[in-house]
């Protein structure tokens, strides 16, 4: 278990640093690598490079915002494989539902028990 | 400006600007970044020990760690978190739940409807329209080049 | 008759001779908590310690901090609102809301005015030349920025944990206001030089004090030159917010033109915070940092006669969210007050 910790610390570390390696080096914005990110998770995936990335580290490669595009990727392998072609249409979303229903729930319970504070 | 051209002002910006901190930033968003990461690595190993699936159980690590994003964010600490952590902080999925929930409660103040309802996504919208429109390419390409 | 003096009264290109000199008798200043934390503390007349001042909103909180603003200054001078003939107001919240806001119960004849960060000037300019033409006995102006409102509109929720480049400057929660007499005791205006706007192309939002710099250094190159004076001739040369960057570019621009303010010359945003301690990365910024900074410490400095000549310059960076967006560069204005002790 340690040694899972482990993988998971530095592959999820190192791709955080790669993300601060383009705030301070390049004029991308946070919400452009961002969305790099998430579409680079997706191909990667697509073309089998991801899949013994998240083997190897487990949350370290599925919790960074990569990890969304490999899950949707997977979703729409997925669907198409059981329905053919609205798979395309559906995998992606669906097996993407629960994170996104999870932020827009807690998003508006926040917002009703919640003030944003000046630092 | 005299014979100063835009060009030349744009290197005179460069000289006087602080240096980057890079190292320092890179430290401190691969500290912060691999302990996000670590949590998820407990949680999905004690979601997987009750038996489930690797599948469900990364399923429900993300919504865990979604929780605990938007929790440290309607407390207002994640903020003060990402102050220290850069990107370490922006990058694994709490940071995804923290642009969605501080724009929630940001805008809360024009009202439920075009505030809460209608913000929620200004920062998030751009992960999900491009994350929704790349897996669908990768659908089309995985359906006639792999599926038929 | 009349032609001949009103050509006295502008000199050189862009400069008012304002004869009369009206005096600024009275300031009043409103700071957050933050800033009633940095290196102006003892100066500013009060800081809330809550952001929200007791508002359910950033905008009104905002609108609330100008309001006191403008009654402590004319409580403090011992006058009534209809003793003012004129209010010159301008924030950053969108189309100004702040400003017409606050002053709306006060029944002063009102002119909103914008000019970013500048704004400050803008208001002592316009201001003094009403009271400096005869049209009005007394006038006041006013300006007000918040943090949070700022972030909201220009960059992003309050509790969003974004990262912030070095060069990005922190919005001022801060307002001030200044009473321009005809008669009366307190630090006088004498010239006002009107800024041109100028763009280098810089487009980085994040980077304000570069785009502003090339303003700044135009109005204080054109000040000095239609006054005939030397840049040695003022005890302080300060600059509206370029903070820690842009204030470095206004030095070097200069001295590439032959002129030498980097002795006397220093910066609201960077006086106002403590950059390193504060966190602030590069210094402040917005409306009320110009506003507050001179409302309460420089009128101090004029006031108690610790310093004979002040020029005031204020940048302000004329973009708004959507134009940064469509990736246009930032178009800039800096104005300069001349005051005397």
């Amino acid at each position: 278990m340690l040694y899972d910790i482990f993988k998971a610390f530095w592959v999820g570390g190192g791709l955080c640093v790669i993300a601060q390696i383009l705030i301070d080096k390049t004029k991308l914005t946070p919400a452009r690598i961002m969305v790099t990110y998430v579409v680079a998770g997706a191909f990667l995936t697509l073309f089998g490079i991801y899949e013994p990335v998240v083997k190897y580290a487990g949350a370290g490669a599925t919790v960074p915002i990569i990890g969304f595009g490999y899950s949707l990727c997977k979703g729409v392998i997925k669907g198409i494989n059981q329905k053919g072609i609205m798979g395309i249409l559906t995998g992606g979303i669906s097996a993407t539902a629960g994170g996104i229903s999870a932020a827009i729930l807690f998003g508006y319970i926040a917002s009703l028990v919640s003030k944003p504070r000046i630092k | 400006m005299g014979s100063l051209t835009n060009k030349d002002y744009d290197k005179l910006i460069k000289k006087a600007s602080p240096n980057s901190t890079l190292f320092k930033d890179m430290l401190m968003s691969f500290i912060t970044g691999g302990i996000i990461c670590s949590i998820g690595q407990i949680i999905l190993h004690f979601i997987k020990g009750m038996g489930f699936s690797t599948e469900y159980s990364s399923g429900a690590t993300s919504i865990i760690m979604i929780f605990l994003g938007s929790f440290l964010t309607s407390l207002t600490i994640y903020d003060k978190i990402a102050n220290y952590g850069k990107s370490g902080t922006l990058v694994p999925i709490t940071g995804f739940a923290n642009s969605v929930v501080s724009a929630a409660m940001e805008f809360k103040s024009e009202g439920y409807i075009m505030g809460v309802g209608a913000k929620m996504f200004t920062i998030a919208g751009p992960v999900l329209v491009f994350g929704t429109i790349s897996s669908v390419i990768c659908g089309i390409i995985y359906y006639f080049f792999y599926f038929i | 008759m009349n032609m001949n003096m009103n050509m006295n009264k502008k000199i050189g290109l862009q400069t008012i001779k304002l004869d009369s000199k009206p005096v600024i008798i009275e300031t009043f200043s409103s700071v957050g908590k933050k800033e009633g934390e940095g290196p102006l503390k003892d100066y500013f007349h009060k800081v809330h310690q809550d952001e929200f001042l007791n508002k359910p909103t950033w905008e009104q909180a905002e609108t609330e901090l100008m309001r006191t603003t403008v009654l402590g200054a004319v409580s403090n001078a011992q006058i009534k609102f209809s003793d003012i003939d004129y209010i010159f107001a301008g924030d950053l919240i969108n189309q100004c809301t702040s400003s017409s806001f606050a002053i709306k119960d006060f029944g002063i004849p009102f002119f909103g005015i914008f000019g970013a960060c500048s704004t400050m000037a803008e208001g002592l300019s316009l201001a003094s030349i009403m009271v400096d033409a005869g049209y009005a006995k007394k006038t006041i102006c006013t300006t007000s920025s918040h943090f949070c409102g700022a972030e909201k509109q220009f960059r992003f929720p309050v509790e969003y944990g974004s990262v912030r480049t070095p060069t990005s400057q922190w919005t001022v929660t801060g307002s001030g206001a200044a009473i321009l007499s005809k008669e009366g005791e307190g630090p006088k205006v004498t010239h006002i030089t009107t800024g041109k706007i100028v763009d280098m192309g810089v487009s980085d939002a994040n980077n304000m004090g570069a785009a502003m710099a090339p303003a700044a250094c135009d109005t204080i190159y054109t000040h000095l030159k239609d006054t005939n004076r030397h840049p040695s001739y003022y005890d302080l040369i300060v600059t509206g917010d370029l903070a820690d960057i842009g204030s470095k570019l206004v030095c070097d621009l200069l001295k590439r033109q032959g002129v030498d303010i980097s002795k006397n010359h220093k910066d609201c945003g960077s006086m106002i915070f403590d950059t390193k301690e504060q966190k602030v990365d590069a210094g402040g910024s917005g409306c009320g940092c110009c506003g507050s900074v001179f409302c309460s410490y420089l009128y101090h400095l004029l006031k108690n006669k610790k310093i004979k000549n002040l020029l005031l310059v204020a940048t302000g960076a004329l973009m708004n969210p959507v134009s940064s967006c469509q990736g246009q560069s930032i178009p800039s204005i800096a104005h300069a007050v001349a005051i005397e002790s």
